[in-house]
């Protein structure tokens, strides 16, 4: 898998070119500024690019800016998005095209390098990652179109929000795999998503969990 | 302007005339017992006991000239020194604080052209009004009564019954002059009060110097608290963690040979612990100055917390570009404690969040459709934004009748927007 770095402190990214390349993954480009993100991307237009938010020269939102361009050059180009902190005002810009490929992280979670690594490569095939925090602040949120939703759906919701897989949800909430389906089903009829492949729908659903 | 508008203006304005003419006439035995006062003080103590309370007579007198000014759109601050330190002080030395004040005399200097000024002006703004009622409305009911009349207006003496009517559109068109002109009267007035009564460019800074003291107190005060809960939170939060985590390091370092599995358990521990410090310093982070707005401003920065809030907020935005960073703060906090009270304790279903600009002034605004009823002298929430908006000389009001909507309107002057993002330093 070739990836594309961008991260201005060396130390996090000699770090995250270190465990990347040890998870057979090729890091083909690691900037450390925002303008140079962009032509880096168009000349790699690697797997999955792995993007800090705060880039220099501006040190505001440019790694964020600068990936959802790319994403518009490139319809669905797969970018992980790392930073201090979570803003669902972020993580809904970065969905707002409605196709996959996109996850946005605290950079807390590359501690726990096995779910890192498995996040890396589900947003690199299409998926969301979506840091748990946002999917806690969202829940904090008293009244929106999620209120027709069951306790059980909305946590289900919240795990597909995070990307997990049926099975993974399945072991996460101790229920079984049929039951998360039946769950999904229900989802996606009660916030009336049209029919379309699985995987798009499940973007749709994530999306409006996030615009609610 | 709706027609309604100026017709309320005028009959404001008309009021305001009628009530300013006996306040005037007040004016003239203040004069006189002031002068009296003056030359009775060269009778030990008579004077020193008089001078004050006549001073304070006229000082209430030419407060309500002020206040009334303010109503007719010409704002007057009071320009009296404040008393001397210690608040309590001697007949003498209070005597002395009133003697001295150069106030106290362009009070008095103000008393009899004041009173000429106010009563002709409040007679002009009732009798034109009131000759064009009397065109409008007497005239033709008189002569419908059979009554004689000599004429009126332009026509004098009536020849016939039609001229009489004619005083008809006459009056109408005087009362509305009358009615149309009463405000900018009142504003005249009001304009030569003001040139008395308003403090000296003297009396101004003097007034400034004692106002920056106080926010400048409040403001030390409130970054020293700031600072100590800052201390307090890495003390007890992020530094404990960073302890721990180096000593599980360590045991694991010492374990890793002899018992690997238990090594790999403790590593797995100092990681929970690292995340567990990380969240620690983002709460603290989130707290001094928060990422979002760093990122993107006071815009995107509302924009965020109010996608946070438990209940919806509709936020609309108008400004040109980013702030200066201290203004910028104030005004995120400012905001942010107004949505916090909001959510606490109005019970509200909806708040909106408006910010935009007139001239150099950031205006923000806060408003929900929540029970109402909220009282600054009891919110220290609304006390805090105050303060932290005096630093600023920024200033709040809050409207909030009981069974709501409470609306909390907030005000900075802002040096300037810069169209470009400011650089700042950090980290994402």
């Amino acid at each position: 898998m070739r990836v594309v770095l961008a991260e201005d402190h060396a130390l996090l990214r000699d770090g995250l070119t270190r465990l990347l390349t040890a998870h057979d993954c090729e890091v083909v480009a690691a900037v450390d500024n925002g303008p140079a993100l962009l032509p880096a991307l168009m000349e790699h237009r690697p797997d999955v690019a792995v993007v800090d938010v705060r880039l220099p020269p501006t040190f505001t939102d440019e790694g964020l800016q600068a990936a959802i361009t790319a994403r518009g050059v490139i319809p669905g180009m797969p970018v992980l998005v790392l930073s201090q902190h979570v803003e669902p005002l972020y993580a809904r810009e970065l969905l707002s095209d409605r196709i996959g490929g996109v996850g946005y992280l605290l950079k807390d979670r590359i501690s726990h390098v096995a779910q890192f690594v498995d996040a890396v490569r589900r947003v690199a095939s299409g998926g969301t990652a979506m840091d748990p925090e946002v999917v806690y602040q969202l829940l904090a949120r008293r009244q929106s179109p999620l209120s027709a939703l069951t306790v059980r759906e909305r946590e289900v919701l919240g795990q597909m929000a995070e990307g997990r897989s049926n099975g993974a949800i399945a072991t996460k909430l101790f229920i079984g795999e049929k039951a998360v389906s039946k769950h999904i089903n229900n989802i996606f009829t009660k916030l009336d998503l049209p029919p379309s492949d699985d995987d798009n729908r499940r973007v749709l659903a994530v999306l409006t969990y996030l615009h609610a | 302007m709706d027609s309604r508008d100026w017709i309320r203006d005028g009959l404001r304005a008309v009021a305001g005339g009628l009530i300013a003419i006996p306040l005037a006439a007040l004016n003239l035995p203040l004069f006189v017992l002031s002068v009296a006062t003056l030359i009775l003080g060269v009778v030990p103590f008579l004077g020193m006991v008089l001078f004050p309370l006549v001073t304070m007579l006229v000082r209430a007198r030419a407060n309500l000239a002020r206040q009334l000014a303010g109503r007719a759109g010409v704002p007057i601050a009071r320009p009296y020194r404040p008393l001397p330190e210690g608040g309590r002080i001697g007949p003498w030395r209070y005597y002395k604080w009133m003697l001295t004040d150069p106030a106290t005399w362009r009070d008095l200097a103000w008393l009899v052209p004041g009173a000429v000024i106010g009563i002709t002006l409040g007679a002009l703004v009732l009798a034109v009004p009131l000759y064009g009622l009397e065109g409008a409305l007497l005239i033709p009911l008189w002569i419908w009564l059979g009554t004689g009349w000599y004429g009126y207006g332009a026509i004098w003496p009536f020849d016939t019954v039609g001229d009489a009517f004619l005083s008809l559109p006459q009056g109408a068109v005087i009362l509305s002059i009358g009615l149309a002109g009463a405000p900018y009267l009142r504003r005249v007035d009001a304009l030569f009060t003001r040139l008395l009564l308003a403090p000296t460019r003297n009396a101004e800074l003097r007034l400034r110097v004692s106002h920056l003291t106080v926010t400048r107190a409040d403001t030390v005060d409130a970054q020293a608290a700031e600072l100590r809960r800052i201390e307090r939170d890495l003390h007890d939060g992020a530094q404990v963690r960073l302890v721990s985590l180096g000593m599980t390091i360590g045991m694991a370092e010492e374990m890793v040979e002899a018992d690997p599995a238990g090594a790999r358990k403790l590593l797995a521990e100092a990681r929970e612990t690292s995340t567990a410090a990380l969240a620690d310093l983002r709460h603290l982070v989130r707290g001094i100055h928060p990422p979002v707005l760093a990122e993107r401003g006071l815009d995107g920065a509302v924009r965020a917390l109010a996608l946070a809030l438990p209940i919806p907020i509709t936020v609309e935005t108008a400004l040109p570009g980013r702030l200066d960073t201290p203004v910028e703060s104030a005004a995120y906090f400012a905001v942010a404690e107004a949505l916090a009270n909001t959510t606490r304790h109005s019970f509200a279903h909806n708040a909106r969040v408006d910010l935009w600009h007139t001239g150099s002034t950031l205006v923000m605004q806060v408003s929900d459709d929540g029970l109402g009823g909220a009282d600054p002298s009891t919110g220290s929430g609304l006390r805090g934004i105050e303060r932290r908006l005096a630093a600023f000389d920024g200033t709040m009001s809050l409207s909030s009748p009981p069974g709501g909507p409470t609306v909390v309107t907030m005000e900075l002057p802002c040096a300037s927007f810069s169209p470009k993002t400011t650089p700042s330093s950090g980290t994402g």
